[in-house]
C-alpha cells in the first residue's frame, strides 16, 4: 500500500479525532452534549453501521501524519491529548462500556469514518458484547528489596580484612536485589493464580523504567486484568491482601480504567514480544492465553 | 448496584467536565499508565478500502485516514 501524498490541509479545515466506539444509548447523547476533548473541542456522535462514534473535530493541520510525527515526541502536547482522550472514554464509559479507540485515530470526515467502521463492525459489535459488564484494573509489582541501605556489617569471618567485608556485604545486595525481584515475579504469579475465579482475562504491558516510571523500586510486572464490574472491589482488596503477605515488594493498582487493554487481541504465547515479568515466564501456563500488549506492525 | 468511582479519571484535567459540573473524586492517573494503554492499546480503526464490504455501498473518495504510535507512523492510503 503506498502512501499518497495529501496537500496541507487548508486553514480552518478540521479532521475527525476519534475517541470510543459504543452501543447506540439515550444516555450516550445526554453524556456527549457539553463534554470536551482533545484541543478543547466538543465531543458529538456518530452513527456508523449500528455502532455509534465519539469524535472531536480538531484543526487539521495539527493532525497531519508529519504534525503528529513531531508532536508525538513532545511530551507535554502528547499528555494533553492522552489525558483529554481518557477523560473523554472515562465520562462515557460511565452508562456502560465503550471500546476505548487508540491515541490520534483522525479521519478526513465523517463519510471516511464511516466506511472503515462499516469494515469493522462485526468485530467491534462483538468486542462490546465481551467487554460489557467489565472493568479493566492495573496492577504493577515493584521490587524493592536490596535497594535499601547496605545491610550493617555482620559478624565476619575470622581474619577478614575489611575488603572482603565490603564485598560480602556486596554480594548480599545483590542476592537480596535478585530475591526482591522473584518475589515481585511470584507475586504476580499467585495474583494471577488465587484471582483466576474474579478475573475474565489478563493482559501484561512491558515493564516500566525511564524517565516517566515512578518508584520506588524496579518494575517488574505491569499486568491489566478484566474484571466484571461488580467484582472489582473484591479484585482490588484481595490483590491488596497478596501484596501484603509478601516482603520486599511494592504494588500499585490503578483504575478501574476503560477496557484499553483488552481492545486488542493478545499476542501469541512465547512470541519474542510477549511481556510479564521481564520476559515470557509469566506467560507458562497463564491461565488466558493472554499475552503482551504490543504497538506492534498491524 | 454499586459501580466504583472511575477514579482513573484526573480531577483537573482540561477535559471532558462541563463547566459547573461538579469536580470528580480521584488522583491524577499517572502518565505513563496512560500511555500504557492509549497508545499500546484501545482499538485501531483503520480501513484498506480496497475490501469488499458486504452490504456497504463504497464511494469513491480521496481520503486519508492516520494511525499513529510513538514506534511507527503508518499511513494508510486510501485509493484516490
Amino acid at each position: 500500500m503506498t502512501g499518497s501524498e495529501r496537500p496541507e490541509p487548508p486553514p480552518g479545515a478540521s479532521s475527525v479525532y476519534t475517541y470510543a466506539v459504543m452501543l447506540p444509548s439515550p444516555g450516550h447523547e445526554a453524556r456527549a452534549g457539553g463534554l470536551r476533548g482533545v484541543a478543547g473541542r466538543r465531543v458529538r456522535l456518530v452513527d456508523a453501521s449500528g455502532l455509534v462514534v465519539a469524535v472531536s473535530d480538531v484543526p487539521a493541520e495539527e493532525f497531519t501524519e508529519d504534525a503528529l510525527k513531531r508532536r508525538l515526541e513532545d511530551l507535554d502536547w502528547l499528555e494533553r491529548v492522552a489525558r483529554a482522550h481518557n477523560a473523554v472514554v472515562e465520562a462515557l464509559s460511565a452508562e456502560a462500556v465503550v471500546l476505548p479507540l487508540r491515541l490520534a485515530t483522525v479521519h478526513f470526515d465523517d463519510d471516511s469514518l464511516r466506511v472503515h467502521m462499516a469494515e469493522q463492525r462485526c468485530a467491534f459489535a462483538e468486542l462490546l458484547a465481551r467487554l460489557d459488564g467489565h472493568v479493566e484494573w492495573g496492577v504493577k509489582v515493584y521490587a524493592t528489596g536490596g535497594s535499601e541501605a547496605p545491610p550493617a556489617p555482620g559478624p565476619e569471618a575470622p581474619g577478614a580484612g575489611p575488603g572482603r567485608a565490603y564485598l560480602q556485604r556486596r554480594r548480599q545486595q545483590r542476592r537480596s536485589r535478585e530475591g526482591a525481584w522473584e518475589a515481585a515475579a511470584g507475586l504476580g504469579e499467585r495474583i494471577d493464580r488465587e484471582l483466576a475465579g474474579v478475573v475474565a482475562d489478563r493482559r501484561h504491558h512491558r515493564p516500566q523504567s525511564g524517565q516517566l516510571s515512578q518508584g520506588p523500586g524496579q518494575n517488574v510486572v505491569n499486568a491489566a486484568y478484566l474484571v466484571p464490574r461488580d467484582r472489582a472491589e473484591e479484585f482490588r482488596a484481595r490483590v491488596e491482601e497478596l501484596a501484603a503477605g509478601t516482603a520486599g515488594v511494592r504494588v500499585e493498582v490503578t483504575g478501574p480504567w476503560a477496557p484499553y487493554s483488552f481492545a486488542v487481541p493478545p499476542e501469541p504465547a512465547g512470541s519474542p514480544s510477549a511481556g510479564g515479568a521481564g520476559g515470557a515466564a509469566g506467560e507458562s501456563g497463564a491461565p488466558y492465553g493472554g499475552g503482551a500488549v504490543e504497538a506492534g506492525p498491524r | 448496584m454499586n459501580t466504583p468511582v472511575p477514579y482513573g479519571t484526573p480531577s483537573h484535567d482540561v477535559g471532558a467536565r462541563e463547566p459547573g459540573a461538579e469536580p470528580l473524586a480521584g488522583r491524577q492517573v499517572a502518565l505513563i499508565d496512560l500511555l500504557d494503554r492509549l497508545l499500546a492499546g484501545g482499538v485501531v480503526l483503520t480501513g484498506d478500502l480496497t475490501l469488499c464490504i458486504a452490504d456497504v455501498e463504497l464511494v469513491r473518495v480521496s481520503l486519508r485516514a492516520l494511525i499513529t504510535s510513538v514506534e511507527a507512523a503508518m499511513p494508510a492510503a486510501l485509493p484516490d
